[in-house]
């Protein structure tokens, strides 16, 4: 490994490991740094005196705000997250990983359904550039991006489970493989709108330079030339954009397990909303903020995999 | 060569006076969120038992949803809602972020890093998560917290743009000059800085207007909203929940708000063509971005 390597690998994970410090302490901080007492938000304004006391040393709301923020960032580093309010014996950590597999699945589902349809159509695209493919391509990646997942997901529903019966409905076990589709479908949507767009402009561009042409004059065969030489090159701006597009993926999931009626974290954030248990609140918040920092750093750490110049610099 | 400049300028005058599809939409927006609740037939939360779930009729143009209230109604006064919100959260996300990110680009140095620290760690909460995180909190979410919620997470876009700007213009003649002349750092900032960097905050503030939006709808959705008589998203919600028998108040709400959104889109598109002539050059402006 080259020094030069192992500085930015360094460097990254320490900005990595300070952001994820800024995410505890902000989402600390919240609960102090919202106008209005917590506890009329979870109690009510109509509770007796000594719920609203039990609550607040339960809370932790009566020492002073270091004594919290310790006792808080406990919690996170032995990694129980603490306790949820309603179900008072139940760890976070112990909540949030009972559902959790729900969620990855959910989520790796949908990457890759998106970047199983936005590859082939985005290459298909720049190769027959400004063909009826391109056209097709560009016009299902403008509707992509502008229909939203709430409406998406209603939409598919109706077609692919209400009138074609093809797939499960809502609320059926959501165990089975082929329940994980549609609402793939729907979260995987704007990703795959995006990724085509920019897979196309990417290979147009890559395909334009002067190693493509002299592959070609070497008379490399059109299909190597494409992915060995093109879409190689290709990839760096298309795993920047879908970096850029993990966090609406994540965001999605909750939109989706509401949907389709599926376990999961986003359902378990929904449902601590509504009981004001703001432990769990929090805990789902860390969780998703913490993956979404991580899988930036490993596309990151990917780029020096993808393209050896990454390194160098 | 008279008649060509002639012919040029009525093209050109013709292409302002018909404007692009998705700057329509935005202006139909406007006039709804304006006039709306004025020209709704009907309060957003009268009920007609009689007729739940019509099918439209001359009665109600737009059928009717959940103990019969009027679906056209119910649009025209969540036009008012979402824009209150749209305005409410981009406005103070375009002020707060401009003035953070126009601060941190041009003195750079320990408040650079404070603010793009900062911004790094609201980033790491993807979409509408810490919108949601925030509303759990407040005893009952209204348009002022659901506003607050949104720019929560808002401004860092807009702080990320202006501080490009602002290392750029940092570094211009026009802003030395000052600098020499005695100007201050207020000043500078306000009178050199900021309107040299309104351009691009202004295509993306149309966009983002798109946006907030779909937030609104999203969080109303969820059933986080403002938990007013009248959202788009609360009556996508209930369509949805009565999909299966009566599909027609899901699909009105969901285009409702698909076409509203893309409308902000393309208007962005359309702003930024017109705002920035280096990206008229690229054939698809799309591929520029």
């Amino acid at each position: 490994m080259s020094r030069g390597l192992t500085r930015y690998l360094l460097l990254r994970l320490a900005r990595a490991a300070a952001t994820v410090w800024g995410v505890v302490t902000l989402v600390f901080l919240l609960v102090h740094l919202i106008p209005g007492d917590p506890l009329d938000a979870i109690l009510g304004d109509q509770a007796a005196p000594e719920d609203r006391a039990a609550l607040r040393s339960a809370l932790r709301l009566d020492r002073p705000l270091p004594a919290q923020y310790l006792a808080f960032a406990a919690d996170v580093l032995d990694g129980s997250l603490g306790h949820s309010f309603r179900q008072r014996d139940r760890e976070v950590a112990s909540l949030v990983v009972d559902v959790l597999p729900y969620t990855a699945a959910l989520a790796l589902c949908s990457l890759c359904v998106a970047l199983a349809l936005s590859l082939p159509l985005g290459v298909l695209a720049a190769v027959r550039h400004r063909s009826a493919w391109d056209k097709g391509a560009s016009l299902l990646a403008l509707l992509g991006v502008a229909i939203p997942n709430i409406w998406l997901g209603p939409l598919l529903v109706l077609t692919f489970a209400v009138q074609l019966r093809l797939l499960p409905l809502p609320g059926d076990d959501a165990s089975r493989p082929l329940a994980l589709l549609l609402p793939a479908l729907t979260v995987g949507a704007a990703l795959t709108a995006v990724l085509t767009r920019q897979t196309r402009a990417a290979v147009i561009e890559v395909l334009s330079e002067q190693y493509i042409l002299a592959a070609r004059a070497r008379g490399v065969p059109p299909f190597a030339l494409l992915f060995r030489h093109a879409l190689r090159n290709a990839l760096l701006p298309i795993m920047t954009v879908a970096a850029a597009q993990l966090g609406g993926l994540l965001s999605g999931t909750v939109i989706a397990e509401k949907i389709f009626e599926r376990p999961g974290v986003g359902s378990l954030f929904l449902e601590a909303f509504f009981d004001r248990d703001i432990p769990v609140v929090q805990g789902c918040v860390m969780l998703v903020a913490v993956s979404y920092v991580l899988l930036n750093l490993l596309v990151d750490l990917l780029y020096g995999v993808v393209d050896p110049r990454v390194r160098l610099s | 060569m008279k008649r060509s400049a002639l012919l040029q300028v009525l093209q050109r005058g013709r292409r302002f006076a018909v404007p692009p599809p998705g700057v329509c939409v935005v202006l139909v927006f406007c006039a709804l969120g304006l006039l709306g609740p004025a020209l709704a037939p009907y309060a957003p939360a009268a009920i007609d038992l009689r007729a739940e779930y019509a099918l439209p009729t001359a009665l109600h143009w737009l059928g009717t949803a959940d103990n019969g209230v009027d679906v056209l109604s119910v649009l025209l006064h969540g036009a008012r809602l979402a824009g209150e919100v749209a305005l409410g959260s981009v406005g103070l996300s375009v002020l707060v972020g401009t003035a953070l990110g126009a601060l941190a680009g041009y003195r750079g140095g320990r408040t650079d890093y404070v603010v793009s620290g900062f911004a790094d760690v609201v980033q790491a909460f993807p979409g509408i998560v810490l919108n949601v995180a925030i509303l759990a909190l407040v005893a009952r979410p209204g348009v002022l917290h659901v506003v607050l919620a949104l720019s929560a997470s808002g401004w860092v876009l807009f702080a990320r743009i202006a501080r490009a700007q602002a290392m750029l213009l940092r570094e211009t003649e026009f802003v030395a000059a000052a600098r020499l002349l005695g100007a201050s750092q207020a000043h500078i900032l306000l009178r050199h800085v900021a309107p040299n960097m309104l351009g691009p905050i202004v295509v993306q503030g149309t966009a983002a207007l798109g946006g907030a939006v779909l937030a609104e709808s999203t969080l109303s959705f969820l059933g986080l909203g403002p938990g007013a008589a009248a959202s788009w998203g609360a009556l996508l919600d209930q369509g949805s929940a009565v999909l299966l028998r009566f599909p027609h108040v899901a699909l009105i709400a969901g285009s409702t708000i698909a076409i509203t959104v893309l409308g902000f889109n393309l208007a962005g598109d359309y702003a930024r063509d017109r705002l920035d002539p280096r990206s008229r050059q690229h054939a698809d402006p799309r591929v520029a971005s």
